[in-house]
């Protein structure tokens, strides 16, 4: 893999909000093709760590490559740049609720691309049925939707415009185990068949397995641990082990009382 | 603390802000009137700031208007009150009072739902999804709503000088017994084309004025529902004194001229 430029990038990248040190060093690359799926516990700045890559939030220190070129200066250009090529589905859909659903998915095709709005439609529709949404729903408005529909509407939107790189910030969460399915058979077809590039976030391991060529673990600021999904059981890092089998006791210990004890 | 101090870093704030304002008007216009242009959010602001605002512009300038013509008669010192009143009604009307109510009544409409629409995409991550789309929120949200309030505001305001004068004619004839050929004459020969102009004029920046106000504190807000809050009030404010104070330093300028 090594010889190959990776499509995505990141060394030493540190954030911080105030006092609270979210990413504290982050190494993590991704080649072309190649689907990654990030997981870590609730706040451990998952969300942060994309949303940086994508120019939403200037990261502190450290380097970012998409493509081989530096995004980290955080330009007009490098977001620009990195825009162009990546559909991102956020974790609370992020929808235009002043637009109709299909408006919502078309948007890009639309004001980006400056496309007839027939074919925008057009597109726009095929990519509801994709996500199992008929095209009466895309006449709707966001606020008319359940928020599993939301979440499909968007991710609808992310993969609309065919880019090379998909970022995924909880696509399954929220969705029925069936639509579930799903959806990640819909996210390994893009990485397969398009080629496409995928960055996902999930709680759920069973989705994670499904979709991931590699797994990476982020905890406490950095990448604790990185590997194929089937070696996941047995990773041989305790903290991996907790975390992927959900024990409350283990070497990650939550801030959190409980009840009758002091 | 020292207050010395604490006036320096208000000033320095004060600054701040008009400075970091004056920034956000110059690219917001830049953006209104350089491709790519947006039309469908054009057209819509045009209807939602100029159409809409139609009825409630129109409503205050004929009870302006009307409540003018009653003053000058209550208030002139001379026995034919009634011959001032088209010249002082008309004159007060399409230079200062039909621009800067005008102005009013949609800074309270529109700046306040610019700052509200626009606060809410921020926070709800709207506006990082749209430049993850390729699309520069600041050109699809900010250079339609300035162009259209820019364009709509003189026609508003036309619009109202037209109802305002036409208040003061049913209060003059219906009132207090003017001729309506007295009235209406009285108007034409002394409302010049210089009055309209610089009304309009006036009605341009002020339009201006309003747009960019309710987008700059919208596009900056933060911090959920209280954030959005925050920031509608504070816009209709910042427009409105914005307003007064553009106001006195256009009529200085048209008075010098
Ligand atoms: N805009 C912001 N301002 C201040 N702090 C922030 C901001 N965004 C995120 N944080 C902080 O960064 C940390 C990581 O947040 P992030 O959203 O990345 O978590 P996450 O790993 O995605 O969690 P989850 O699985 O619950 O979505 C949290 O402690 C959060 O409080
Ligand atoms: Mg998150």
């Amino acid at each position: 893999m090594s010889e190959q430029t990776a499509k995505i990038e990141i060394s030493g990248l540190h954030k911080s909000f105030g006092a609270n040190h979210v990413l504290r060093g982050i190494d993590l690359d991704v080649a072309p093709g190649k689907s990654l799926v990030v997981i870590g516990g609730s706040g451990s700045g998952k969300s942060v760590l994309l949303k940086s890559v994508l120019g939403l939030i200037k990261p502190d220190r450290g380097t970012m490559k998409v493509d081989g070129r530096d995004v980290a200066r955080h330009s007009a250009s490098d977001k620009k740049f990195v825009a162009e090529q990546t559909g991102m589905l956020f974790q609370g859909s992020a929808l235009f609720d002043s637009l109709t659903v299909w408006e919502n998915v078309a948007f890009r095709l639309l004001y980006g691309e400056h496309k007839s709005r027939t074919k925008s439609k057009d597109k726009a529709i095929d990519c509801l049925a994709q996500v199992g949404l008929t095209a009466e729903v895309g006449e709707l408005r966001p606020s008319e939707l359940s928020g599993g529909m939301q979440k499909r509407v968007s991710l609808a939107r992310a993969i609309a415009a065919d880019p090379q790189i998909l970022f995924f910030d909880e696509p399954t969460t929220g969705l029925d185990p069936i639509m579930s399915d799903v959806i990640n058979n819909l996210i390994v077809d893009r990485v397969k068949a398009i080629g496409a590039t995928a960055v996902s976030i999930t709680h759920d391991m069973k989705s994670a397995c499904k979709i991931a060529d590699e797994i990476a673990m982020l905890y406490q600021g950095v990448i604790i641990w990185r590997g194929p999904p089937d070696e996941l059981e047995d990773s041989g890092n305790p903290m991996v082990d907790q975390f992927v089998h959900g024990r409350a006791d283990g070497p990650i210990q939550m801030q959190v009382r409980r009840y009758g004890k002091k | 603390m020292n207050p010395i101090a604490a006036i320096g870093r208000l000033s320095l704030d004060i600054f701040g802000e008009i400075g970091r304002m004056t920034t956000f008007a110059v690219e917001g216009a830049l953006a209104a009137v350089t491709p790519p242009f947006y039309w469908r959010p054009f057209l819509q602001s045009l209807a939602r700031i100029g159409y809409a605002s139609l009825p409630v512009v129109g409503l205050t300038a004929i009870f302006t208007g009307g409540a003018l013509a009653l003053n000058i008669y209550e208030g002139s010192i001379f026995p034919d009150a009634n011959a001032f009143i088209p010249q002082i009604l008309g004159v007060s009307i399409v230079r200062e009072l039909g621009p800067v109510l005008a102005s009013l009544m949609v800074a309270g409409r529109c700046s306040s739902a610019m700052a509200a629409e626009i606060g809410a995409m921020r926070v709800t991550q709207q506006i990082d999804a749209m430049s993850t789309l390729s699309v520069n929120p600041f050109r699809y949200l900010v250079g339609p709503r300035i162009l259209a309030t820019t364009i709509a505001m003189p026609i508003l305001v036309l619009i109202a000088d037209i109802i305002g004068v036409y208040g003061g004619y049913l209060v003059s004839v219906y009132l207090l017994d003017m001729s309506a050929p007295i009235y209406i004459n009285a108007l034409i020969d002394f409302i010049s084309h210089d009055d309209v102009t610089s009304g309009l004029i006036k009605a341009t920046v002020f339009g201006f004025l309003i747009a960019v106000t309710g987008c700059y504190y919208g596009y900056r807000s933060g911090g959920g529902a209280t954030g959005v809050g925050n920031a509608t009030r504070t816009a209709v404010v910042a427009a409105a004194v914005l307003i007064f104070a553009a106001n006195y330093a256009l009529t200085s300028l048209f008075v010098d001229f």
